[in-house]
């Protein structure tokens, strides 16, 4: 099997993950919209249940009262899991067509593809744990928004690693990269969740189908706190060891660093603030998305924007210094490893 | 739907939140008083916020010790806002007075919140489990069961039952106190102290290290030892003390790159290798090392770094005497990262008849751009490597400003008070020079020959003692934040009373102390005790 047969199977594969991803979707719209008429039913009819309780329970009574919706549930549950197994194939086969072979995490659109992969496999495993199925409509939007995203916005040719990218450390500092905006993401997408619900007073629909704010509050504080040691790993342990091979210095203050910085600084203030100030609920919850904002403007507005940062990604995002002495490569290099010979260095 | 209360139950060290100013202060009053307001929870969270809010600005604006050629850029596209910027030390960010005060405080109000809290810490290890409340029905997690078993039987096998899932326990005249995940507050002392130690780390690290760099041409013949003179640009800290530069030296035997020819990266460069030669002392043994990108050189607390590669074109240059008034591997910067299309000047200061400055563009793989229209356009370098190498030169003689004695760069001609050498139409003079070509110059300046092409490196140098220690303290951090997170203090209590028809009522309760708990886990616990008090009595009435 050759490179070119792996790059065409990984491209398949994220493409067949993002239809499975698609059909749970539809699965769970599918159950949402059975939901709401079953609640309106049950709201006419005057039974006990939908109208009143409190969501977990409603969703139950409804559960009962229509088993298709549960079907459409348990279905997009079951197609989520099979598009992240295709989605992980499509991963390898990505590093596996790369010459020589590598982790797949060179550039944004590779990014993207795990990002989402984490995302969509810690709400997987989550299930298998707590009940947190609910999140599910949330959960593949995003995944499928993300992956057209990648696929439609971003460079996406498999190319050989930089130097400065070819080191262990890659794999140690984005494996924990990733997986904590994965948490961090889910974590968002409770908070978010959290201050809707709590402007909601609606009894059907999918509001009224997820747990009460007490639940939200906590299962958000726990993505949070799971998130947080990791992504202190991957920028301020990892991060530093490696920016010190690669640049000479561990700490550069490149635009990338200042906003990985920011965002622990706001998620440490999070996690404080529920500590010892007492902030719960929706203070909490602000700040997480806060921080959810800090964490996605590192990953997409410092690629696109930042033309100083030595970790831009994105294609033909590359400076145009008028001076630089590279180790990088093309302009629409990875990762510029660079420094600026400024014209008034005497040496006369 | 309303807001979640706030939690009432946090440890008593935290309640010092800002306290009112009474009237009438004395100086030590208001001395006492600015330190609570700074030490407490709420100050300590308003400087995290701004912490985060004052570092933005650094990743806007150019910095003067990150990007200084973008400083001076912008300096000269926003002639208005630059002075203004200039003193809101809006270049420097990092190292403005407003950020350090915003950490030193955040330092501060840290030191004041901790030290209480050892001392806090301290007292809480040694202490035993609080007595088991009056009323334990009243606890949100509680349980309660009738068994004709005595009270004091009940009471010790809670104790064994508590102690087995490793509570501390205190057992009282009819009640049994436990409690445990005392190493959560630990590991948020730990936390904050290693915060310390990063600081510490640091400080070290900025304060007496320091970062050079060094373009240093291949070969033998181009030698760097370490020290201030040999440096192009040198970054000391402030109490950086000469004497602590290991005397080393090295030089450059060989470079080699990867050009990519084929592919979508196609002129892209990898696999950058250059072999040193290098002693760690003055007279030591020589030995050789292959600094790579990602593999350093460490020499003592030293490290060397190759960060850069660029062309060196050995240009000679004759005067109108017939004598070699310049001859050597001349450093060409790239002012493109892909193509090395690279800039550089030659000053021949002491040819006669006239001084002569040479300025002009490298091209390692030269081609003529096209437009759109397959018309020529500039010429341009398409590859980076090598391949088919041209020089174009412009000339320039008079005074070159070498003769005032002000220090000038090597990179830079100065045309003040130079003329340009034009032809004979009056168009610029300009040489186009393949390796191996000789132009004679007009105006009997003499002749330059382009005899060859050497490689430079862009090493870097730096020492940041303390590098270890930031790294340390980082690790503690993170052992103290987990810690800190994911141990869950709790107190247990057990309660058993002989009832007046002489049955025993036994009374169970729980308290988590910390947030983000799940309710199943406690109420799993709570059920646990309880079986284990029950489970027991049905085994021992069945014998």
């Amino acid at each position: 099997m050759t490179d070119e047969w792996f790059e065409v199977f990984s491209y398949r594969g994220v493409i067949g993950a993002a239809v499975l991803y698609f059909l749970a979707m539809l699965a769970y719209f599918y159950e949402l919209a059975g939901l709401r008429s079953a609640a309106r039913t049950a709201d006419q009819e005057g039974t006990a249940g939908a109208a009143g309780a409190a969501g977990a329970v409603g969703t139950q009574a409804v559960a009962v009262a229509a088993p298709r919706t549960a079907v459409a549930a348990r279905l997009g549950l079951v197609l989520t899991g099979f598009a992240a197994v295709v989605h992980l194939a499509a991963l390898v086969a990505r590093g596996l067509a790369a010459d020589p072979n590598r982790v797949p995490w060179g550039n944004m659109y590779e990014f993207t593809i795990s990002g989402t992969f984490v995302v969509a496999l810690i709400f997987v495993v989550s299930t298998l744990r707590i009940d947190i199925e609910w999140l599910g409509p949330l959960v593949t939007t995003f995944v499928v928004a993300a992956l057209m995203a990648a696929f439609l916005g971003l460079d996406d040719t498999v190319l050989p690693l930089p130097d400065a990218l070819n080191s262990p450390w890659l794999v140690i500092h984005v494996v924990a990269a990733v997986i904590s905006t994965g948490a961090f993401t889910v974590g968002a997408l409770l908070s978010g969740l959290y201050l809707a619900k709590a402007r909601s007073s609606s009894t059907t629909g999918y509001l009224a189908r997820v747990p009460d704010l007490k639940v939200l509050d906590r299962l958000s504080y726990r993505m949070h706190a799971f998130g947080f040691p990791v992504w202190t790993f991957a920028v301020l342990i990892t991060g530093p060891i490696w920016a010190h091979q690669a640049w000479g210095a561990y700490w550069n203050w490149d635009p990338k660093e200042v906003w990985a910085f920011i965002t622990w600084v706001v998620y440490a203030a999070y996690l404080h603030a529920r500590a010892t100030a007492g902030w719960r609920g929706r203070n909490a919850a602000i700040l997480a998305l806060v921080g959810a904002a800090t964490l996605w403007f590192n990953f997409i507005g410092i690629n696109f924007f930042s033309s100083s940062s030595q970790h831009s990604y994105a294609e033909g995002a590359a400076p145009e210094m008028s001076v630089v002495v590279g180790l990088a490569g093309p302009a629409q290099a990875v990762e510029e490893v660079g420094v600026v010979v400024g014209p008034d260095h005497a040496r006369a | 739907m309303t807001d979640l209360k706030p939690d009432l139950r946090h440890r008593p060290s935290d309640d010092r939140q800002a306290t009112a100013l009474p009237p009438d202060l004395t100086a030590r009053e208001l001395a006492r008083w600015s330190w609570r307001q700074l030490t407490s929870m709420r100050t300590a969270l308003v400087l995290l916020l701004l912490l985060a809010l004052a570092s933005i600005p650094g990743s806007v604006i150019p910095q003067e010790n990150i990007d200084s050629l973008a400083v001076s850029q912008w300096r000269d596209d926003h002639p208005r806002l630059a002075p203004v910027w200039e003193r809101l030390d809006l270049f420097d960010v990092y190292g403005s007075v407003w950020f350090s005060a915003i950490y030193i405080l955040l330092m501060i109000s840290l030191v004041g919140c901790i030290i209480p809290r050892l001392f806090v810490y301290a007292r809480a290890v040694r202490a035993r489990p609080p007595r088991a409340p009056r009323h334990l029905s009243r606890l949100p997690e509680s349980t309660s069961y009738v068994t004709d078993e005595a009270p004091e039987d009940v009471l010790e096998r809670a104790v064994t039952a508590l102690r087995g899932r490793r509570f501390r326990v205190d057992a009282g005249d009819d009640s049994v106190a436990a409690e445990r995940g005392h190493l959560r507050e630990a590991g948020n002392l730990v936390f904050h102290l290693a915060v310390i130690v990063v600081l510490v780390g640091v400080a070290v690290g900025s304060l007496f290290g320091y970062k050079g760099g060094v373009i240093m041409l291949n070969g033998e013949d181009y030698g760097f030892s370490n020290n201030l003179t040999q440096y192009d640009d040198f970054a000391p800290g402030a109490l950086f003390d000469p004497d602590v530069m290991e005397p080393f030296s090295f030089s450059i035997t060989d470079f080699q790159v990867d050009w990519l020819t084929e592919g979508e990266r196609a002129g892209m460069a990898r696999e950058f290798v250059a072999e040193l030669a290098y002693e760690t002392e003055p007279g030591g043994e020589t030995k050789s090392y292959d600094l790579r990108v990602n593999h350093p050189l460490s020499i003592g607390g030293t490290d060397v770094f190759l960060i850069g590669h660029g062309y060196a074109p050995v240009i000679t240059i004759r005067d109108g005497d017939g004598e070699v008034a310049y001859s050597g591997p001349s450093v060409f910067l790239p002012t493109n990262a892909q193509t090395f299309e690279s800039f550089g000047v030659v000053k021949a200061p002491d040819a006669s008849p006239a001084q002569v400055g040479l300025e002009g563009t490298f091209y390692p793989t030269f081609a003529m751009g096209r437009d759109a229209d397959g018309n020529l356009t500039m010429p341009a370098s398409v590859f980076g490597d090598a391949f088919d190498p041209l020089l174009s030169l412009f000339v320039y003689t008079g005074d070159l400003g070498l003769d005032d004695g002000t220090p000038s760069s090597v990179y830079v001609l100065d045309k003040a008070k130079a003329t340009q050498v034009v032809k004979d139409d009056g168009q610029p003079f300009r040489m186009d020079l393949r390796p191996g070509d000789t132009v004679t110059l007009p105006d009997d300046l003499g002749t330059v020959s382009f005899d060859g092409l050497q490689r430079w490196n862009k090493i870097q140098v730096s020492r940041s003692p303390g590098k270890l220690v930031a790294l340390a303290g980082v690790v503690l951090a993170l052992l103290g934040l987990l810690a800190s997170l994911f141990i869950r203090p709790r107190r247990m209590w057990v309660r058993a009373r002989r009832q007046d028809d002489g049955t025993t009522l036994v009374e169970v309760a729980r308290l988590d102390r910390s947030s983000g708990g799940d309710p199943e886990d406690g109420a799993a616990e709570l059920d646990g005790v309880v079986a284990a008090l029950k489970g027991t009595t049905t085994k021992e009435d069945e014998t």
